[in-house]
């Protein structure tokens, strides 16, 4: 374990409540810079939630999200609102129900991503308009990033189709390869193995382990897929009704009583011990 | 015939000043989902502003048709596009998380504004200028009728042809075209992936507001007239044509264009030109009946 000044991203006392009802309350946790964080939790737990404060979706109840990028500089997200999130603190993320720009390309659906590149290059729109070549060749580098990473998803022979027409599994993939393309600094995904086959998951995997191997990207992930979770997780973060009740490796988290009670819902952490040792 | 081939031409030169209307109104659609309404009279303030301009350069002594036309286009579409911005940034975008009528009602209240203004600024009877460009082509003349293609007609269609080109680019193949259809798509997604949507948006307004600053000087060089009025009958065929072609769809909202010239302008000439709105309304009513979406509209696809 690396200390804390190398988290990427610290939650410090973030609550999210709506009108009575607590969604996330009270969370603490970090994410390591280049490692992979699970944050799993049975349904309802307040993951997705988290995820909403981390993007600017929701602004917190109450607490902070400090996220340092490696050259030191920090950003506080709940401050950073749209678009900036992006921009300047480099967060990417792709949603549990697929959100792609369906009537457009695939390759145009990886160059929107690209946009903040662009815009500078582009002076502001007019330069681009009028096709000055430090415009033409930033739009050429773009290009050629968007088809590094329809080549590593296998999607280069139908880069110019509409994206609503993948299937599913190629949907996801295309999704992640446009998180990618914006080229962030933490990477959440939001359950990207829902809906995949084994196979596909296994997949799935290589290309996460590959991206931070390959790219140094910190991965914050939500599954539920636990054969996504316990293989890849530097890290496992559990939740339960928006509070966290566990906090480590994959193993230590696998073995806590505590996690096995809220994922089987029995009512306390000594029944929970009894299931545990049955399974055994 | 040639009856038939003249009222063509007129027609299909109606149609274009219609159509460059009508992209404004499904541009803006698209992006934001609201009805425009103040669109209409955006074009009416190019047509004025056309007017004045044309009238300075003549006053300081420009005698070159040509240059004076493209500078008071000029001048038309980048005064108007700062009407556009403005526009959309005090009336619309303060209201853009509110519920979906408020901002169609500040639209209305805009077009007022806009209507209201022009005609205490500049009165309201109608201002004449004299026929900048005359002459034109006979293309063929039998049983003493000559079908005329006017020099005006030509002007007219040629440049709505080479800015829908331009335009098309811009959306086809340009960065901003790229956000613009993102934005329409999903806002939210777009925004996370680093496009500033307010900005985009904006440029959508600024965009329409100039296609719709040309339909003014056109609508200036064909009739010779403006007046503070003229935005809302406009206004309306040019809605009406993007809903006829499909609200959204760009192709469609030049098609709806010329689809309600052509009705009126065959309307008035075979039948009675007292009821040309009345058919070109109607045949709205029966297309929207059997194509609910428009010519080239597509079904709103449900978001999960």
């Amino acid at each position: 374990m690396n200390g804390p000044s190398d988290a990427i991203l610290e939650v410090t006392h973030l609550s999210m409540r709506f009108g009575g009802i607590v969604a996330v309350g009270d969370l603490s946790f970090s994410a390591e810079r280049g490692k992979i964080t699970a944050l799993i939790g049975p349904n309802g737990a307040g993951k997705t939630t988290v995820f909403n404060c981390i993007t600017g979706f929701y602004k917190p109840t109450a607490g902070m999200l400090q996220l340092t990028h490696a050259d030191g500089k920090t950003f506080l997200l709940e401050r950073l609102f749209d678009y900036r999130i992006s921009k300047l603190a480099k967060v990417a993320r792709t949603f549990q129900n697929i959100r792609l720009f369906a009537g457009m390309t695939l390759l145009e659906n990886l160059l929107v991503a690209q946009h903040n590149m662009l815009m500078r290059a582009s002076g502001m729109t007019f330069l681009g308009l009028i096709g000055a070549p430090a415009f033409t060749s930033a739009e050429r580098r773009a290009i050629d990033l968007a088809r590094y990473w329809l080549d590593r998803m296998h999607l280069l022979d139908r880069a110019d189709e509409a994206a609503g027409n993948l299937a599913y599994g190629d949907q996801r993939r295309l999704e992640i390869a446009r998180a990618m393309c914006s080229e962030p600094a933490l990477l959440c995904l939001d359950e990207p193995a829902a809906g995949l086959n084994a196979r596909e998951s296994g997949a799935l995997n290589e290309l996460l382990l590959a991206i931070r191997a390959d790219h140094g990207t910190s991965i914050l992930l939500i599954e539920h897929d636990m054969s996504v979770v316990m293989e890849i997780s530097d890290h496992v973060v559990v939740l339960d009704h928006g509070v966290k009740i566990a906090d480590g490796t994959p193993e230590h988290v696998r073995n806590d009583p505590k996690v096995v009670a809220a994922y089987l819902g029995v009512a306390d952490e000594a029944t929970a011990v009894a299931v545990m040792e049955g399974q055994r | 015939m040639e009856y038939f081939a003249q009222q063509l031409i007129n027609g299909v030169a109606l149609g274009s000043i219609y159509g460059l209307i009508a992209i404004g109104y499904t541009m803006v659609y698209g992006i934001v989902g609201m009805i425009n309404f103040a669109h209409g009279d955006i074009f009416m303030i190019g047509g004025f502003i056309a007017l004045i301009s044309f009238l300075i350069f003549v006053s300081i002594g420009l005698t070159a048709v040509p240059v004076i036309l493209l500078l008071v286009l000029l001048v038309a579409m980048a005064t108007t596009a700062l009407y556009g911005w403005t526009i959309e940034r005090i009336a619309y975008r303060p209201l853009r998380q509110s519920f979906r009528l408020a901002p169609m009602l500040s639209a209305i209240g805009m077009s007022f504004v806009l209507g209201n203004f022009a005609q205490v600024s500049q009165g309201a009877q109608v201002k004449p200028v004299p026929p900048i460009i005359t002459g034109g082509l006979t293309l063929f003349e039998s049983n003493n009728f000559a079908v005329q293609l006017s020099n005006v007609q030509i002007i007219v269609v040629v440049t709505t042809v080479v800015l829908l080109t331009i335009f098309s680019f811009i959306v086809a193949r340009t960065r901003l075209g790229r956000d613009m259809r993102a934005c329409a798509q999903d806002q939210t997604m777009a925004a996370l992936l680093g496009v500033d949507t307010d900005r985009t948006i904006s440029m959508t307004f600024v965009i329409g507001a100039a296609l719709a600053a040309v339909a003014g000087v056109m609508y200036l060089l064909y009739y010779g007239v403006v007046d503070f009025y003229m935005g809302f009958i406009a206004g309306i065929k040019a809605f009406t044509a993007a809903v006829l072609g499909g609200i959204g769809s760009l192709p469609g909202a030049m098609l709806g264009g010329l689809a309600i010239g052509l009705i009126e302008t065959f309307w008035s000439a075979y039948f009675s030109i007292e009821y040309k709105d009345v058919a070109a309304f109607s045949i709205l009513i029966v297309v929207l009946i059997f194509m609910p979406t428009g010519i080239l509209g597509r079904p709103e696809i449900e978001k999960v």
